[in-house]
């Protein structure tokens, strides 16, 4: 895989949540996914980023333009130090939250991505990587 | 040394008339020409308007065809490829009238050249290599032009098997024709909801009369559809499932929940329309009156104001 | 302090939400929104994203419980105009949305909570 561009933002509060779609979205546009799969990344990324700031007490994302077998993606790295997961399986299970949310963020990213990627060290961090291929 | 036309702009214009006379002759001779599909008429049109073009490049001095200069005689290759193609010709025929054209330069080469050996092979070198690359140029383009009419024909193929019909004002259907695979349900999918916003109509029947077998990923596919548009706010009825389907989707275990389902499109227009408060009656017959003394009936007057 | 403004039609609210809220923003409007059902007596309130090209979990949770508060302060909600898109990404999501009403755009949302109105008000018997 031969990454041609790569942006990097810090994730603190939640109006960087909202910078972080925004340049996700301009990424998609400049890529050409189709409106659809605009939205589903820009979606994906605001959940990462979300899970970032309330569980993983900040962190950072890494926006690359990446190009493999003649095809072009885009893929999102989202890295925290934050208290990490200890049971990922479970997390990534429709409802379970424990933020009190919808628990749908890691595993709605996951469905609406192409490839989706999960380390997670309890009491060291966490970092989340998704792929979406034109 | 680099390639140049300058041999050929010379040759061209000491005796362009000579030389375009004598390749239209070698085109007529020849064993391949196609006197049923091209008239000697054409043909000598084509080679005067392709050598006219060619000396007007020719005078930039580039032998790179893909340069401005040589736009106008690559617009005319292209055209002749297509008009050839519907003319029944294939692609090496095409290629071949450019490549005809050596024969004839390369004699009035070496009657220039005479007695200058390197200038006859210079001269050769150049224009062949110039008259190679615009024949190849020909057969892209040709190809060019066939894999569009593909892709077209694939756009159509696939907007004609999924058309959105509006049934009545606020009423739509999806009549699927054909198997759903993931990408033509997603297709099929985003121009209901499209069509749903552009119309305004909260009420979509997706009617599956034409599709033959439905397996657990197509039934996934139908529902998302459904479940989007009910969160656009519009309704969606499901009809024309056959006895099969129906032992499919429960066999599968596949959960319709509170999708309406219905045996037939008409069944799902009535309720429809029952939805939107209407209702189709009868038309009054019309009554002629007739004049008491005639036994002929006579139409009903109206004054016209 | 950024807010989204709620507009006030009758015995209706209307939101239209034009920017692309971060999570303060969504639960100051979903704050918002019931206080002013309270202090007005609204009695339905018709929330606008047709601008959004957006809508993810957060979101969607606050468009949910607002009309689940709503209808506990015996207000009806509907939510209009959302996008094929964000329609389609929602559902991808799992995202179901099923406690909300939607209506495909403003004039239909205001028939739905005419009529839903219309409704509570007949069940609740007469006065």
């Amino acid at each position: 895989m031969t990454v041609l561009l790569s942006d990097h933002r810090t994730i603190q509060s939640s109006e960087d949540v909202v910078a972080v779609r925004q340049s996700v979205r301009q990424r998609a546009v400049e890529i050409g996914f189709n409106l659809i799969d605009q939205t589903k990344i820009v979606t994906a990324a605001s959940e990462l980023a979300r899970n970032t700031v309330q569980h993983g007490g900040g962190g950072h994302v890494t926006i690359e333009r990446v190009e493999e077998g003649g095809r072009r993606g885009l893929r999102l790295t989202f890295e925290d130090h934050g208290r990490g997961i200890p049971d990922v399986e479970l997390a990534m299970r429709d409802g379970f939250s424990t933020g009190g949310g919808l628990g749908l963020g890691l595993s709605g990213a996951r469905r609406l991505s192409n490839e989706f990627y999960i380390h997670s060290t309890p009491g060291e961090g966490t970092r989340v990587t998704i792929v979406r291929w034109r | 040394m680099a390639q140049d036309t300058n041999l050929l702009r010379h040759l061209l214009e000491q005796d362009g008339a000579g030389i375009v006379q004598r390749w239209i002759e070698s085109q007529l001779a020849s064993a391949g020409f196609r006197g049923d599909r091209i008239s000697r008429a054409e043909l000598a049109e084509q080679s005067r308007r392709f050598l006219s073009l060619v000396r007007e490049a020719s005078a930039a001095g580039t032998t790179d065809i893909q340069s401005p200069v040589w736009a106008n005689t690559r617009q005319m290759l292209e055209e002749l490829s297509t008009s050839r193609a519907h003319q029944g010709f294939s692609p090496s025929d095409t290629a071949s009238f450019v490549f005809s054209l050596k024969d004839t330069l390369f004699d009035a080469i070496k009657q220039q050249g005479g007695r200058d050996p390197e200038a006859v092979t210079t001269g050769l070198t150049d224009v062949g290599g110039l008259l190679d690359r615009l024949g190849l140029y020909t057969t892209e383009a040709f190809q060019r032009s066939r894999e569009q009419v593909i892709v077209r024909q694939q756009q159509e193929l696939m907007e004609l098997s999924t058309p959105v019909v509006t049934l009545w004002e606020g009423v739509l259907a999806l009549p699927v024709i054909g198997t759903l695979d993931s990408a033509r349900t997603q297709v099929v999918m985003e121009s209901l909801l499209q069509k749903i916003v552009e119309t305004g109509a909260a009420i979509a029947i997706i009617d599956i009369t034409g599709v033959p077998t439905v397996d657990t990923l197509t039934a996934q596919h139908l529902l998302k559809t459904v479940a989007a548009a009910r969160l656009m706010g519009a309704d969606c009825i499901i009809s024309g499932i056959r006895p099969q389907i129906a032992q499919t989707i429960v066999h599968l275990g596949v959960d319709l929940g509170t999708v309406i389902t219905k045996a037939t499109l008409a069944d799902a227009f009535a309720i429809a329309l029952r939805r939107l408060g209407l209702s189709v009656t009868k038309a009054q017959t019309q009554v002629k009156r007739r004049r008491a003394t005639d036994e002929d009936e006579q139409p009903v007057e109206r004054e016209d104001a | 302090m950024e807010r989204i403004a709620i507009l006030k039609m009758g015995e209706y609210l209307l939101v239209t939400i034009q920017v692309d809220m971060h999570d303060r923003l969504a639960m100051t409007l979903q704050d918002d929104l019931t206080s002013r059902i309270v202090s007005s007596r609204a009695k339905g309130v018709l929330i606008d994203i047709s601008a959004l090209e957006m809508v993810d979990s957060f979101i969607g949770r606050m468009l949910g419980d607002t009309a689940a508060m709503s209808r506990v302060l015996d207000a009806e909600t509907v939510v209009v105009g959302m996008r094929p898109a964000v329609a389609i990404t929602l559902v991808e999501l799992g995202l179901s949305l099923s406690g909300v009403r939607t209506a495909l755009d403003v004039e239909r949302g205001m028939d739905l909570l005419k009529a839903r109105i219309k409704e509570r008000r007949r069940s609740d018997g007469p006065s």
